[in-house]
C-alpha cells in the first residue's frame, strides 16, 4: 500500500468574509495548495470537500462539482456532510482512494459560510447537528448540550471553570502569530470568567466564534513524489473513524467521547504508534470542554486529566505535547465545513517548520488532528509522521 | 396544538407516519401524545434494552421484537444548565434549566420547571424529578419538562 503525503496546503484567513462567495473562498484555498504542491491541476484526480450548512447559508446544494469547477479542476467531486468533521471525513476519503489506488493525486478540504447569517439563523443552522425530535425540540443548542457534557465532566472527574478558562487563554496566545486566525489577541483567565453565559457553565469565551473560511490540501501518492521531484516530507500515515448515537441522552456516558476514543484507536493501529509517541496535535475544541474531552480520548492524557492540561503545562506551547499551536477552533475560528482541513494544514505547516508556531515543535516528528462533528456522535482521527515511512 | 420546531419543519408530518402501514412502530407525536396524557412508555428490547420512538430497531441489539412499558414515574437528573442564549424558538423561554435525567431504561431531555433558573445554587445533579409536556413561551409548541419531586 502506497504511503499517503500531504504535498501542499491552502488556507483562507479565518473571519468575516462579507459577501464573498463560497466558491470564492475555496478557489482561494485550493490554488493556494496547488501551487504549494507544484502539481498541475490536470493531474488532479477528485476533489473530497466538506461542508455543513451551505444549503442554508448559501440555499446552495450539489457543492462538489461546483467547488471543483471554481478551483478550476476538472474531476469528479463529493461533497461530505457530517456536522463539523464534514472536512475529516472528506480528508479521510482523500486518504483512503489514494491507498485503493484509484487517485492518485487529490484535493480535499471543505468550506463555510456562517456570517451571512445572522446569529439566530446560525444557532439553528448548528442545532441540527443534534437529535432534532429528542434534542432540538426540547431546547438543546449546540452550547448548551457542551454545558451538558461539561457539568456531567465536572461531576465525573472534577475541574471547574477556571481550568476551562486556561484552555481558552492557551488558544488565544497560541493563534497570536497565525495570519490565518480569526482572533489574533490574548485573554486572560479573569478575561474568560467574567464574560457573559451563554449556557452555564460555559460562557462567552469557552465558545468557538462564527467564522466564514476555507481550507484545503493535496495528496498524493509517493509514487508522484518520486516522479515529479516534490517536497512533500509530511504524511499521512494513520486514519481513523469512531461513531456513537447522535442524542446525548442515548449515550453509555456524557462525560466521555467513544467515538473518538474509537477513531484515535483504529488511526493508531493504523499508524503503529501509541499516544506516547505524540508531539504535536490539533484537537477539536468547538467549546473549552471540547479539548479536554478529546485529550482524554486521544490518551494525551488519562481520562478526567484532560481538563487541568492547560492549567497543568502539559498543553502548552513548551509543553510535553503542545495542542492547537494554531489557536484552535476557539481563537483560529471554526468555519464548520472546512475546520478539519484547516487541523491538517496547521499540522503540516508546523512539522514542516513554516507556521509561526513551528519552533515549538522542532524536536516533534508525530502529530495528530481530532476533528468531531456535533457532540462527537462521529469523529475523524489523523496521524501525521515526518519523513518517516509507513 | 402545533409541534413546529419553529424553524418550518412541521413535527408531526415529519414522523407521524401511523397513517401509512398497521404495522409501524409509535410515531415521537404519539409517544409525546401519551407522556402528556401521564402515560408515558419506552420501547423495551427482549433482553430489557430500552429506546424511544420512532424505533424499528433495538441500535444495542438489532431486536425487533420491541415491546412498551411504562416509563418510570420519576427520573434522576444527570446533567443540566442554565440556557441564555437559545434558539430563535426559545428565545422568549430564556434563561431556562435544561437537563438530562435518567428514567432507568431511557434517558430524556427536557426543561426543568419549578426552579428559577436566575438562582440555581443547590447542585441539582441526582434530584428526582417527573417527566411531562408543557408549552414553550416563545411559541405554542410542546416541550418535554420536568417537575421536582419534593422529597
Amino acid at each position: 500500500m502506497t504511503t499517503v503525503r500531504v504535498a501542499g496546503v491552502g488556507l483562507t484567513p479565518f473571519g468575516d468574509h462579507g459577501d464573498r462567495a463560497g466558491r470564492d473562498l475555496f478557489a482561494e484555498a485550493a490554488a493556494a495548495a496547488v501551487d504549494d504542491a507544484g502539481v498541475d491541476r490536470g493531474a488532479v484526480d477528485r476533489l473530497d470537500y466538506g461542508n455543513f450548512m451551505g444549503s442554508r447559508a448559501e440555499t446552495q446544494g450539489h457543492q462538489g462539482p461546483l467547488m471543483a469547477e471554481a478551483a478550476g479542476l476538472d474531476c469528479p467531486a463529493t461533497r461530505y456532510e457530517s456536522a463539523c468533521a464534514s472536512a475529516g471525513v472528506a480528508v479521510k476519503a482523500a486518504v483512503e482512494a489514494i491507498r485503493a489506488g484509484t487517485a492518485e493525486v487529490v484535493v480535499a478540504g471543505g468550506m463555510e459560510r456562517m456570517t451571512c447569517l445572522d446569529t439566530g439563523a446560525v444557532t439553528d443552522a448548528l442545532a441540527i447537528a443534534a437529535d432534532e425530535l429528542y434534542e432540538v425540540r426540547a431546547g438543546m443548542t449546540f452550547p448548551s448540550a457542551y454545558a451538558l457534557m461539561a457539568r456531567a465532566y465536572f461531576d465525573r472527574f472534577g475541574g471547574d471553570r477556571r481550568d476551562l478558562a486556561h484552555i481558552a487563554v492557551k488558544n488565544h496566545a497560541n493563534a497570536v502569530p497565525n495570519e490565518y486566525a480569526q482572533y489574533q489577541r490574548e485573554i486572560t483567565v479573569d478575561d474568560a470568567l467574567d464574560a457573559p453565559p451563554v449556557a452555564d457553565p460555559l460562557h462567552l469565551y469557552d465558545a468557538c466564534p462564527i467564522t466564514d473560511g476555507a481550507s484545503a490540501i493535496v495528496l498524493v501518492a509517493d509514487d508522484v513524489v518520486a516522479a515529479n521531484d516534490l517536497d512533500a516530507p509530511v504524511a499521512i500515515t494513520g486514519v481513523g473513524q469512531g461513531g456513537d448515537r447522535l442524542a446525548l441522552q442515548d449515550r453509555d456516558g456524557i462525560a466521555e467521547t467513544p467515538a473518538a476514543i474509537g477513531a484515535a484507536e483504529a488511526a493508531y493501529a493504523d499508524s503503529g504508534i501509541t499516544a506516547a509517541d505524540i508531539d504535536v496535535a490539533e484537537v477539536h475544541d468547538c467549546f473549552t470542554i471540547a479539548e479536554a474531552m478529546a485529550l482524554d480520548s486521544l490518551g494525551i492524557t488519562d481520562p478526567g486529566e484532560g481538563i487541568f492540561a492547560a492549567s497543568d503545562g502539559l498543553t502548552t506551547p513548551d509543553g510535553d505535547c503542545p495542542v492547537n499551536l494554531s489557536g484552535g477552533l476557539k481563537a483560529k475560528g471554526h468555519p464548520v465545513g472546512a475546520t478539519g482541513g484547516s487541523q491538517i494544514a496547521e499540522l503540516t505547516r508546523l512539522l514542516r517548520g513554516d507556521h509561526p508556531n513551528s519552533e515549538h515543535v522542532d524536536d516533534g516528528t508525530t502529530g495528530v488532528a481530532h476533528n468531531a462533528g456535533g457532540t462527537v456522535a462521529s469523529a475523524v482521527v489523523h496521524v501525521w509522521r515526518w519523513r518517516n515511512e509507513r | 396544538m402545533s409541534d413546529d420546531a419553529g424553524d418550518g419543519v412541521d413535527a408531526d408530518a415529519a414522523d407521524d407516519a401511523d397513517s401509512i402501514t398497521d404495522d409501524q412502530p409509535a410515531s415521537y407525536t404519539a409517544w409525546l401524545d401519551a407522556l402528556e396524557a401521564g402515560e408515558g412508555f419506552f420501547l423495551e428490547s427482549p433482553t430489557g434494552e430500552g429506546s424511544l420512538p420512532p424505533r424499528r430497531v433495538d441500535p444495542t441489539t438489532g431486536a425487533t421484537d420491541l415491546r412498551r412499558r411504562p416509563l418510570p414515574e420519576t427520573g434522576t437528573i444527570e446533567t443540566y444548565t442554565v440556557v441564555h442564549v437559545a434558539a430563535p424558538g426559545f428565545a422568549d423561554d430564556t434563561p431556562y434549566v435544561s437537563a438530562i435525567a435518567d428514567f432507568g431504561s431511557v434517558r430524556l431531555t427536557g426543561i426543568v420547571r419549578g426552579v428559577d433558573p436566575d438562582s440555581v445554587d443547590d447542585d441539582l445533579i441526582g434530584n428526582s424529578v417527573t417527566a411531562g409536556v408543557d408549552t414553550r413561551a416563545t411559541t405554542d409548541d410542546r416541550v418535554i419538562v420536568f417537575s421536582p419531586v419534593e422529597s
